[in-house]
């Protein structure tokens, strides 16, 4: 057993823990933001998907590693677009149009796929992002070769989460999302466009979906496979509830979920074998559930979520 | 007072919904400094009047002018940026969210930031000129009612409101706040704002109003140039078009006990506890129970209605001991209850009228069969008790959320009353109501009381209690502290015993 603990402090896993976490995080805090205006997305899982694989085309056809992240950051914001002018401006479910959006935009993917790349034995690749050293913070003992010698969309991601937190507690317009989120026709009495507002916070969520979606199929995995994505959406969805539908909060959850994961793949590689693989498999999704239900007995979810809003209506 | 040009003038307005009119052709108009009272019947269209000005709702036809000048208000942003402010009816803050960010939503802030630090100084300013204090970092639902109002009024100061609109403020007020609130509005007006106020206390629009315009039915039915000098009872022919007597209690031989309350104490639950409470009601018997909202009220109000089961004491309908403590059990004894929140816990406000009258009854044998619902017992039972009780509504199928205040509670009165209750507790039974319609639920009240059923009102205002009660107890964190003789019973008395002055007795 000793091993395995060794094991655990090394700048390997630290390293790896990062990596894991980056994707989760940036899909969280997209859902984060869907939600805090009131809508759920239920489409992420897709939207990840079809933006892991338009990233990953547009990379491979043009050789831009950039390109590719902007594809996919755009690919995500129309998706998050579409979710929105189904749920935002016509007022439909948000979960039957999210569960939707998410068959819509994995069968789009893979029908795309096909139609590009057609049937290989060998699946194409790219050559993916490279991990960078930050000079000087990647000196730092244990922690600068783990943290601060990653792929440049890993140092995104570590932005993203005080940036996210900054623009919802500390601008006009993060206040409008939690407000619309929370009491829509205060918002809108204030003068504030309940429907423009939701519109962008869905549409800045399918952005950093499309990120964790390029992540993936970009940096990780520097392939496009269909099982890709493997339920990192539906993840991100537990862990909003989980980061109490907060930023900080949210890339925590990320993280103690990724420590999970690594560890769970470090147990199936160090002679633990005679236990199935599939039981470690299982463990980050057992910790995911014991750690809601005890969680989210105290979370309150935005108070307007799920709730379409009609000026007229009373 | 100097009489300029009007502020604000409003000409020819009509808005319909569907085929209801809720307003034709209205005029309207309020002069800077000037405080004009809204009047009006439940549903004569007061506030649709108010939404159509605050750009909530789209007018069918009809004009708006600030100043003289016509201006177009298709949004409440075009509204606010006009100068138009309104506390809703239905307060419009986000209860998670601190005073602060109530404030500073909308508003444009200083380089990309929330500009907190101007915020700050506008309240302080604001909170100066009207004594209108609050705490800027305090979540609103820590907030109480009477605050959460003041922060509405505050919202409209904070971007700069040259006319302020108030729906029914003061209905959700104790006595003590309203005063409050009146030397606040008389100090805004003094500074130049317009002010429309709405209410259905008429001797709250004789204190506070300059003018009065009034609406019957949509339309303007009249004005009242003087109210301080115009009676209380010519305001109310000008609102319903016939005269209103108020309802004579007379003498009543009071029966049996047909609840008993012993000992009833409760705990471990947010909001004040029940400290042993005893009290009986007898059989044509009305008992009001006054105090300050907060005092234990709800709490009492649930254990009767068996909502929550006490920790300690016994409980007792027409003799029957309550054993269970649910609303199934205490129903099927003889009670009916009218919740305080007709919109949470009276009616279920997406669901079809008809439905909804019939909910707590939906398993007797007069509605299903065999596990299924009878929807044509139900739609003639509605269609019955809309017109016994003149609800006013385009039929039993509309959703009962779209009813106005005053029609909600006469629905919610006809669906207990349906069953011939031996108890019934109503809370507030006529909040928002129009005088019409409080008149109509005192005189059902006293028909009941006459047919032998014992009847406790739960309320703050005391006029309306020392009307209509034989009995007045009242209640002080969570015990009852007194019981007057509705005869011995003055406004000076209670309001003593409300404050916790007067000791037990
Ligand atoms: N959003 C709406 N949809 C449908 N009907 C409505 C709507 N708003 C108001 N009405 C109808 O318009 C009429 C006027 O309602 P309004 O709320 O303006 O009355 P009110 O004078 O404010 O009454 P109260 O004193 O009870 O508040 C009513 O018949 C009401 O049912
Ligand atoms: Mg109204």
């Amino acid at each position: 057993m000793s091993a395995v603990f060794e094991q655990i402090f090394q700048v390997g896993f630290l390293a790896a823990i990062i990596r894991i976490a980056t994707p989760l995080a940036l899909a969280t805090l997209g859902e984060m933001f869907s939600e805090r205006a009131g809508v759920l997305n239920l489409g992420i899982e897709g939207i990840m998907l079809l933006c892991a694989m338009t990233g990953f085309t547009a990379t491979s056809l043009s050789g831009s590693l950039w390109l590719g992240v902007l594809t996919a950051v755009l690919t995500g914001m129309l998706m998050g677009a579409l979710h929105a002018l189904f749920t935002v401006a016509l007022g439909l479910s948000q979960h039957v149009c999210g569960i939707g959006v998410t068959l819509f935009s994995s069968g789009l993917a893979y029908f795309l796929y096909r139609l590009i790349f057609g049937q290989q034995s060998v699946p194409p690749s790219i050559k993916g992002f490279q991990t960078v050293p930050i000079p000087i913070l990647s000196d730092i003992p244990v922690l600068g070769p783990a943290v601060f010698n990653q792929f440049a969309l890993v140092y995104v991601a570590i932005i993203a989460i005080p940036l996210a937190a900054f623009v919802l507690y500390r601008t006009p317009w993060g206040l409008s999302v939690r407000m619309v989120g929370e009491n829509p026709r205060a918002a809108d009495s204030a003068g504030v466009s309940v429907i423009a507002t939701r519109f962008q916070a869905v549409i800045l969520g399918g952005a950093l979906m499309g990120l964790a979606g390029a992540f993936l199929s970009m940096a990780q995995f520097n392939a496009f496979t269909f099982g890709v994505v493997s339920g990192r959406g539906w993840v991100a969805i537990a862990l909003v509830v989980f980061g109490r539908w907060d930023p900080w909060r949210s890339a925590g959850a990320a993280l103690l979920f990724a420590f999970v994961d690594a560890l769970q793949l470090r147990m199936q590689a160090s002679g633990l074998g005679h236990i199935p693989y599939e039981a470690f498999l299982m463990l980050p999704f057992i910790f995911t559930i014991v750690a809601m239900a005890v969680m989210s007995r105290n979370a309150v979810a935005p108070s307007a979520l799920l709730k379409p809003f009609r000026r007229e209506e009373r | 007072m100097p009489t300029p040009g009007p502020l604000i003038e409003m000409r020819g307005i009509t808005k319909s919904f569907g085929a209801v009119k809720a307003n034709e052709a209205v005029d309207l108009s309020v002069a800077p400094g000037e405080i004009l009272g809204l009047l009006g019947e439940n549903g004569a269209g007061k506030t649709t009047l108010m939404n159509v000005l605050f750009g909530a709702y789209a007018p069918d036809a009809g004009e708006i002018l600030i100043q003289g000048q016509k201006v177009r208000i298709t949004s409440s942003a075009d509204a606010l940026a006009a100068g138009i402010g309104m506390v809703h009816q239905h307060f419009h803050l986000a209860p998670r969210l601190t005073v602060l960010e109530n404030l500073l939503i909308g508003i444009p802030g200083k380089s990309g930031r929330l500009d907190r630090a101007g915020g700050l100084a506008r309240l302080a300013e604001i909170s100066r000129q009207h004594g209108l204090t609050l705490d800027p970092d305090l979540p609103v639902s820590a907030l109480s009612v009477g605050e959460q109002q003041r922060l509405e009024i505050v919202k409209a100061l904070f971007r700069g409101a040259k006319l302020l609109i108030l729906d029914e403020p003061t209905a959700v007020l104790a006595p003590r706040e309203v005063d409050g609130l009146f030397s606040a509005l008389r100090s805004m007006a003094a500074q130049g704002l317009g002010i429309i106020f709405i209410s259905h206390k008429l001797n709250e629009v004789r204190a506070l109003t300059h003018r009065c315009t009034v609406l019957r039915l949509g339309r303007v039915a009249g004005r009242v140039d003087d109210p301080a000098n115009t009676t209380s009872a010519e305001m109310a022919q000008l609102m319903c078009g016939h005269e209103i007597v108020p309802p004579a209690r007379g003498p009543s031989t009071p029966g049996a006990a047909v609840l008993t309350l012993d000992g009833i104490s409760t705990s471990k639950h947010s909001g004040t506890v029940l400290r042993d409470v005893s009290l009986a009601v007898r059989a044509g018997e009305i008992l009001g129970i006054a105090g300050v909202s907060g005092n234990g009220q709800r709490a009492l109000a649930e254990v009767i209605s068996g909502v929550r089961a006490p920790d300690a004491g016994q409980m007792t309908i027409a003799g029957q001991k309550v054993s269970r403590f649910s609303p199934r059990e205490v129903q099927a004894l003889g009670l009916g209850r009218i919740p305080e929140d007709r919109m949470t816990t009276g009616l279920v406000t997406n669901l079809p009228l008809a439905d909804s009258m019939v909910l707590p009854r939906i398993g007797t044998a007069a509605f299903s069969a065999k596990g299924l619902l009878k929807p044509d017992a139900i739609r003639a039972f509605a269609e019955e008790q809309i017109k016994a009780y003149d609800i006013r509504c385009p039929g039993p199928m509309t959703r009962a959320g779209a009813l106005s205040g005053g029609n909600l509670q006469k629905a919610l009165l006809a669906r207990e009353l349906a069953f011939d209750p031996k108890v019934l507790i109503v809370s507030q039974p006529t909040r928002g109501l129009d005088i019409g319609a409080a008149r109509f639920i005192h005189e059902k009240f006293l028909d009941m009381r006459a047919k032998g059923c014992g009847i406790i009102v739960i309320g703050e205002d005391l006029e309306e209690l020392l009307v209509l009660c034989d009995r007045i107890a009242v209640m002080y964190e969570g015990r009852i502290v007194g019981t007057l003789d509705s005869a011995d019973a003055t406004i000076a008395r209670l309001g003593l015993l409300m404050t916790g002055a007067e000791g037990h007795s």
